[in-house]
């Protein structure tokens, strides 16, 4: 299986499912700062204006969830993460900025490890 | 030792409603969709009120009242809005305990705290903009002889105002305090996570203001956050957060051409030269304080004083003495007046943050202290409370460059001055720092150097009225807890007026 920089659990496919099926395509941006930040965003495909500052992580296919669901993260935020791996994953919780999932009492939350020297490489090779 | 009995409890100095709804147009409203989300307290996780959940629908109808009050409130003369602020801040003095201890229900925060620094800032604040807007003046501008320029402020009309969720009242204040000095009216969405105090404020001080110059639309950041943040008729959004909203309400507000003020967070360098630790006397304990206050208010501050960067040649001591420092906070029940920190304010902030320390473990931190949950027993169990954390690393570390939101601090050594200066200032933030050296040379240099807009300077997490608050960097837009912040909500007037009485001459 080819490497990849971001995944998702079990749990947040399913709810990302739910959330495709009312909201459409979506999207994800991962936020820093304070209050909510540090933390992924899950929006309507398109919603959120990524542009040239922006890093995109990887598509994650969902079975269910017609269109992939792009990830991004600002390119400066990047630089101090690209030696993790990153983990999508959801709690219970309460808010999280205008994320779509936040009504439904839960909150998508970022798992990380360190990549392994044989992903980094096969990664900058890409 | 007090503790104050909880909500819901008999003697408590505070009863919530078993529901709020939306506050518009002076009077409460039920939400058009009928729907409400319940809100818990972090001290046990047990839900204590629900919450009405605004939509688009309801930030209109708030909206609307705004404007309809806008021209009235804006018209009135500034000793009347300073009137209104001393007598709101008076009101929430004669109920200093039953806001304060409202706060640390919602929120989780000890009420030591609340009762020391929350609530009376808030009431500092008011009476700070009403002298502030009984002291501005306009400019006047001679152009030459026969032509003047006069500069007159006025209000912007109705904004919108988004409040996070780790000073509910206080960041309320910092917000409506300016506004409504300079004479807009205002919708306000509280946090999800802390929706209740702001209404027990609203019950103290609704007869002081006209219906419609403020509006409390509660609700989730998707369904009320984003129609105000997108609303056509607001002139100014001002948000705290982190920087993927920022992003995006400045997203909106492009769209309808109007500025935004924002806030969104940091990573706050703490700079400890070597001469801190030249003698053991109260300026060293003084600094030992400083170092210890990254804890304050459980870590969740965006000028969390998150990395502690200590010169090499104090480093084992000074660090020494810190965590055992650390060692005394002493964490508990938030309504004993004892506990110095309490709950975080969401499971998802608690599952946030266990998740930071886990990959700062990974990375090869080392833990100095804490690192791990607390469960305090009996009711408290079912609260949010993470040990105050000491971890030893490296700048490049995720745990040094991402704000945690909690009570943990991330601790480096340098060299000498370049070498503290380089590594402060290799974050994505600016926010917030912290200086502390014997010598006023070394200080004043390193506070200059540093791209943060507040640089505390042998001291730490003071918010005085009057000391401007805001961002470099990414941190964000604007400037709080200043007189300045009047400009932030008003436009410049200006009436460029000929006393000649003559033809100009074109034609």
């Amino acid at each position: 299986m080819a490497v990849n920089r971001v995944d998702l659990t079990e749990d947040a496919a399913a709810l990302l499912r739910r959330l495709a099926a009312d909201h459409g395509p979506l999207m994800f941006h991962q936020s820093g700062g304070c209050c909510d930040g540090s933390a992924p965003m899950c929006y309507p495909a398109g919603e959120f204006r990524t542009g040239g500052s922006d890093v995109h992580l990887g598509d994650l296919d969902v079975a269910g969830v017609p269109s992939p669901v792009a990830v991004w993260m600002s390119a400066a935020q990047f630089e101090y993460w690209k030696h993790t791996h990153l983990t999508i994953d959801v709690v219970p919780g309460r808010g999280s900025g205008f994320s779509l999932e936040a009504p439904e009492g839960v909150r998508f939350l970022i798992r990380s490890r360190l990549l392994t020297d044989d992903e980094l490489t096969e990664l900058d090779d890409n | 030792m007090t503790k104050y009995a909880a909500p819901g409890e008999a003697g408590s100095v505070v009863a919530f409603e078993p529901r709020y709804d939306h506050f518009i147009g002076g009077e409460y409203v039920a939400p058009a969709k009928g729907a409400y989300f319940e809100n818990p307290t972090p001290v046990t996780g047990k839900t204590f009120t629900e919450i009405a959940r605004g939509t688009a629908e309801d930030v209109d109808r708030a909206v609307a009242a705004a404007n309809g009050a806008a021209a009235a409130w804006g018209r009135t003369a500034p000793a009347e809005r300073a009137a209104v602020l001393n007598k709101i801040a008076d009101r929430m003095e004669q109920n200093l305990e039953k806001l304060a201890v409202a706060e640390t229900w919602d929120n989780g925060k000890p009420v030591r705290e609340t009762l020391a620094a929350d609530i009376p800032l808030a009431i500092d604040h008011f009476r700070y903009f009403a002298g502030a807007i009984r002291a501005q003046e306009g400019s006047i501008s001679q152009i030459d002889d026969d032509t003047v320029a006069y500069h007159l402020h006025e209000p912007l009309g109705v904004v919108g105002q988004i409040i996070p969720w780790n000073f509910p009242i206080l960041m309320a204040t910092w917000k409506l305090a300016p506004a409504l000095a300079a004479g807009n009216c205002v919708v306000l969405k509280p946090a999800e996570q802390t929706p209740a105090s702001i209404h027990v404020l609203i019950g103290l001080i609704s007869d002081l203001l006209p219906p419609g110059v403020l509006n409390v639309v509660n609700g989730f950041g998707v369904e009320a956050g984003k129609p105000l943040a997108q609303h056509k008729d607001i002139r100014k959004v001002a948000f705290t957060g982190e920087t993927t909203t920022g992003r995006l309400i400045m997203q909106y507000a492009s769209e309808n051409i109007i500025p935004v003020t924002l806030e969104l967070g940091g990573k706050s360098p703490n700079i400890f030269f070597a001469d801190v630790a030249s003698a053991q006397d109260a300026f060293y304990d003084k600094a030992q304080e400083g170092f210890a206050m990254f804890a304050l208010n459980q870590g969740e501050v965006c000028t969390c004083p998150s990395r502690a960067l200590v010169q090499s040649s104090i480093y084992d001591r000074f660090v020494g003495d810190g965590v055992a420092r650390v060692g005394k906070i002493k964490q508990g029940h938030p309504l004993d007046t004892d506990t110095m920190i309490g709950a975080q304010a969401s499971n998802d902030q608690f599952e946030k943050i266990l998740s930071y320390i886990d990959i700062g473990k990974q990375e090869g931190a080392k833990v100095l202290t804490g690192g791990e949950k607390s469960d305090l027993g009996g009711e408290l169990s079912g609260g949010y409370y993470i040990q105050p954390t000491v971890f030893e690393g490296d700048n490049k570390m995720r745990i040094f460059q991402e704000e945690i939101f909690g009570p943990v601090v991330s601790v480096a050594k340098f060299d000498d001055y370049d070498d503290a200066i380089k590594i402060a200032n290799d974050t994505l933030y600016g926010l917030g720092a912290g200086v502390w050296s014997r010598d006023g040379s070394t200080a004043y240099r390193a506070g200059r150097d540093i791209q943060a807009g507040r640089v505390w300077t042998n001291c730490y997490h003071a918010y005085p009225a009057h000391a401007a608050f805001g961002g470099y960097k990414q941190s964000g837009i604007g400037r709080e807890t200043h007189k300045m912040m009047l400009d932030h909500y008003q436009q410049t007037k200006n009436l460029l007026v000929s006393y000649s009485p003559n033809a100009q001459g074109f034609f």
